[in-house]
């Protein structure tokens, strides 16, 4: 009656086998390694790249110990990090001639020493956390508010071109908080722009409302735009920031949403955390608007407007050569409208310049502001946290159509190219500010990994001795099914690629200690029986039996805890809840079906059996 | 090999209201001492900065407080981590400070006093998201305590949901009065640890209460107390060799699992000791008091009812 149906066998001999063959690729461990990927949309990887890198490492006589590549980067290994480093000097100086316009990023790795065919069933190690490998940890949150209020601007832009265009007189267009206040004389006026708007503005609620002699339309954004907006903005922050991540060069960055209006950022690998905040921190947003001219002219005007008293309807800037100006607070263009921006040379003077690209939009209103502002000056500013610089302030000339605007005068080369970074890397839809950051070094990202294997180990042994002492033949064969539980629970988190961080590296332990009691409690249970006077064969029957109960039990009230802790806990409480719960899975199998699979193969056949070794049972 | 040897049924419920009264003064303790002296809140909780570096040398706490009152960091805490050549620093939030600077700008200070210094770890953690988590803490455990009622209320009878999370709750008490008391960290991982302690603690009076209805069916005869009695005596070997298992895996990372881990083992400690104390002894007298009896579970036979026409 101790039997296993055949396909039970081969169930538990098949998730066996798939369990090893997952768990394999973390004993091979991690290869020095060059990893190339492109900055550039227009550059592509391909086989190409591929040829090209090994064609580089031949020419300098560095031997690599494989080439792969993905969709997204190709990789070199190496056999000491000694020629990695060289590798990697080779490959930078030969893919990047010209270090200002790098079209490629070469970053150092570490890839899995697994074989090939591993990797090709996607048998990968685990992925481990930073604080196992060290590296640098933001969490961003990004000011909604900010990008409502940025879009209301532009809107009310675009509310007075509109006004323009249809010929409808009114008293001001301001926006006001969170709404934009239009006045007019009449009503009839006011009826006439209301029609015009709401065919041109469809994601604008309106009120009408009666200041004093005027009337006043209010416009709010409705609350769908509004989302759509704040989802628009967390996506194009996320972009942006994959774009200034990879000029730093990092192999595997992690960048992702959290919840509504939070990004993390990780950075495996990084030790320069103020490089990495300089780049992340720049939450610039790019405005081009005109200056204006006559008041900043005016020294008597520009007196008053340093003391922090500037003419109504513009701001006092110092330009970054050092001359004051005042720039009207209408903005004609925001950073959304670039699509590059590229350092370069003028044409005429040679002088360091940078070449911007808009889309058609954005080169349509750069055509209207410059052919009715020749003469003027126009001023391209970098807002910072709330606080803007003045890049350059150059003259409009002519008339500037097709989009392809060319910045330059008194620039230098390494400005050029760091102007051209921060308006290539894109603008931010909104800012940004850092409000959890946690860097870790990597020695002690390596004596975390000692720490958390030295406990699972020692807290195996110390449970695998007793049981063995206390049990015999049924406290080794607990021993065998916890192994299989901790050799599930890897291959599951290899196959899974979850991050395991120290706190999952706690809960594998933890695991382990109360996996074992479901053994515990059959091993019990068969005890019992066999001195109540079952015979052998009855007793493991019965024992296995009635544990079962007690053991779901128990298990479905510690997933209870393990999923609350997974749903409401974050960084390193999630670490722990996805581990914990897995291995609660992972355990109702090991403990339950592979240790009585054991039990039967060496009981369940004899017919005369006439005790059980699973200790003393006879002082009853 | 066999450690318990028991050959009657341990009046265990004859001294129930000892038990109780003795976990009521742990309990009030726990209470008293949370609310005189609080919980010693980890940066991820209050937000702030933590800085934990390394020397060559044994480090000089007030040699790197004065470094740090120098650089204008007055209200600092330096403390050794784990060896005298690690060392921790905790700052908290100011306004307006620019904390993206502050690690690299605390580094400087440091180096130019003593060379050779390591960074080790960084942390900051912002007001706001140390709110949030303390708010997403207490609602994961009120999550934990009402899925476990229900399903101990599904399972069995809500006299043993009820008792069980009493007695379970009581142990996240006690850990928290532990914390408050010696002013151990309480952190995140911490959190973890008495989250994970409550789901497994109430596994203990759920072993007790599975042998409980089993027995109401055996035992036809016998009274309440003989039925808990019974119940306790049998299951007493694998309640203290589980505990022991898991104390044996916890007991490792309290050795090897060194500072990071400390206080995680420590509550697991703290929890599984309570653990095995209170729900097996707490648990089982407040199912009693609360009124369990055998029809509860042992359904009448229904006299056959005649048809009727």
């Amino acid at each position: 009656m101790n039997r296993y149906p055949l396909w039970k066998y081969i169930l538990i001999a098949v998730v066996l086998a798939l369990g090893l063959l997952y768990t394999l690729p973390n004993f091979f461990g991690e290869a020095p390694a060059v990893q190339v990927s492109s900055i550039k949309a227009t550059v592509k990887v391909d086989a190409r790249l591929l040829a090209r890198v090994e064609e580089i490492l031949k020419a300098e006589g560095i031997a690599h110990q494989g080439l792969f590549a993905d969709q997204n980067s190709v990789r070199a290994r190496f056999g000491d990090t000694e020629t990695q480093i060289k590798a990697k000097d080779a490959v930078e100086r030969a893919l990047n001639p010209d270090a200002e316009n790098a079209a490629y990023v070469v970053a150092l790795n570490l890839i899995s020493r697994s074989p090939a065919w591993l990797t090709a069933m996607h048998a990968l190690p685990m992925y481990l956390g930073l604080d196992l490998r060290g590296g640098v940890h933001f969490l961003l949150q990004v000011d909604m508010k900010g990008a409502l209020t940025k879009r209301l601007d532009a809107t009310a832009a675009d509310l007075r071109s509109l006004m323009r265009d249809k010929g409808v007189r009114h008293g001001g267009i301001v926006r006001e908080r969170d709404q934009i206040a239009i006045r007019f004389r009449d009503a009839e006026m006011r009826n006439k722009a209301r029609a015009a708007i709401e065919s041109a503005q469809p994601d604008l609620l309106f009120t009408e409302l009666q200041d004093g002699a005027d009337l006043k339309l209010a416009a709010t954004l409705k609350p769908e735009a509004q989302k759509r907006i704040q989802e628009f903005a967390i996506k194009q922050n996320i972009t942006t920031l994959h774009n200034r991540i990879n000029e730093l060069g990092v192999a595997e960055p992690v960048i992702q949403q959290q919840g509504a209006d939070r990004i993390v950022v990780q950075l495996p690998g990084v030790q320069d955390t103020a490089k990495a905040k300089d780049i992340l921190g720049r939450t610039a947003t790019l405005e081009v608007r005109l200056v204006d001219d006559e008041n900043s002219q005016n020294p008597a005007v520009m007196e008053e407007a340093a003391k922090g008293n500037p003419p109504a309807g513009t701001e006092y800037y110092v330009e970054r050569s050092g001359g004051p100006l005042l720039v009207k607070k209408q903005v004609v263009l925001t950073g959304d409208r670039l699509t590059d921006a590229q350092p370069g040379f003028d044409n005429q003077n040679h002088e360091p310049a940078v070449h911007l690209t808009l889309d058609s939009a954005g080169a349509r209103i750069f055509k209207d502001v410059t052919r009715d502002n020749v003469g003027k000056r126009m001023a391209i500013l970098l807002i910072e946290k709330g606080k803007g610089e003045v890049i350059t302030a150059p003259v409009i000339r002519t008339e500037i159509g097709g989009g392809r605007v060319q910045i330059s005068g008194r620039m230098s080369t390494v400005e050029a190219n760091d102007v051209a970074l921060l308006l290539r890397a894109g603008s931010l839809a909104a800012p940004m500010e850092i409000v959890e950051e946690r860097t870790i070094g990597p020695s002690l990202g390596a004596e975390n990994i000692e720490r958390g294997f030295n406990s699972t180990l020692y807290g195996f042994i110390a449970i695998a001795v007793f049981m063995v002492i206390y049990y015999l033949l049924f406290g080794l064969i607990s021993v065998l099914a916890l192994s299989t539980n901790l050799l599930l629970l890897i291959a599951l988190l290899s196959m899974l690629q979850a991050t395991l961080t120290l706190p999952g590296i706690a809960a594998i332990a933890l695991t382990l200690g109360m996996a074992i009691d479901a053994n515990v409690l059959i091993n019990e249970r068969i005890r019992e029986e066999l001195r109540n006077g079952a015979t052998p064969q009855a007793a493991i029957t019965a024992g296995y039996e009635r544990a079962f109960g007690t053991i779901l039990d128990s298990n479905v009230t510690s997933l209870i805890a393990g999923l609350a802790l997974l749903i409401f806990g974050s960084g390193p409480v999630r670490g722990f809840a996805v581990v914990h719960c897995l291995g609660i899975l992972t355990s109702m199998f090991s403990s339950v079906v592979v240790s009585r699979g054991i039990v039967n193969l060496i009981y369940g056949s004899r017919r005369k059996l006439a005790r059980l070794s699973i200790g003393n049972v006879a002082w009853k | 090999m066999e450690f318990f040897k028991i050959r009657k049924d341990i009046p265990f419920m004859r001294h129930a209201l000892v038990f109780n009264v003795v976990s009521l003064i742990t309990f009030v303790a726990a209470v008293f001492f949370l609310a005189t002296r609080g919980l010693h809140f980890s940066v991820e909780f209050t937000g702030g900065t933590l800085i934990e570096v390394s020397y060559a040398q044994a480090a000089d706490t007030q040699k790197i407080r004065d470094a740090l009152a120098g650089a204008g960091y007055t209200d600092t805490q330096v403390v050794n981590f784990g060896s005298s050549r690690d060392v921790l620093i905790r700052m908290p939030l100011k306004p307006g400070q620019d904390s993206a600077a502050l690690g690299a700008s605390v580094m400087g200070a440091l180096e130019q006093d003593t060379a050779g210094v390591e960074l080790k770890r960084v942390e900051f953690v912002g007001p706001q998201v140390g709110k949030e988590l303390a708010e997403n803490g207490a609602i994961a455990l009120l999550l934990v305590v009402f899925g476990i009622i229900v399903y101990l209320a599904l399972r069995f009878e809500w006299r043993f949901a009820v008792s069980a999370i009493i007695a379970n709750l009581h142990d996240v008490v006690i850990i928290l009065g532990f914390f408050a008391f010696f002013q151990w960290e309480f952190s995140l991982p911490v959190l973890a640890a008495v989250l994970a302690v409550l789901g497994y603690s109430v596994n203990e009076s759920v072993v007790v209460f599975d042998r409980v209805r089993e027995n109401f069916r055996k035992m036809r005869k016998a009274t309440v107390p003989q039925i808990i009695d019974n119940a306790i005596t049998s299951t007493i070997s694998r309640t203290i060799i589980t505990h022991g298992s898991t104390q044996l895996a916890v007991l490792s990372m309290l050795i090897f699992g060194g500072e990071v881990l400390h206080y995680f083992a420590l509550a697991l400690t703290i929890g599984i000791l309570f653990g095995i104390y209170s729900s097996v002894l707490v648990a089982s007298p407040l199912v009693m008091w609360l009124g369990v009896s055998r029809e509860q579970f042992v359904k009448p036979q229904k006299p056959k009812e005649e048809a009727v026409v």
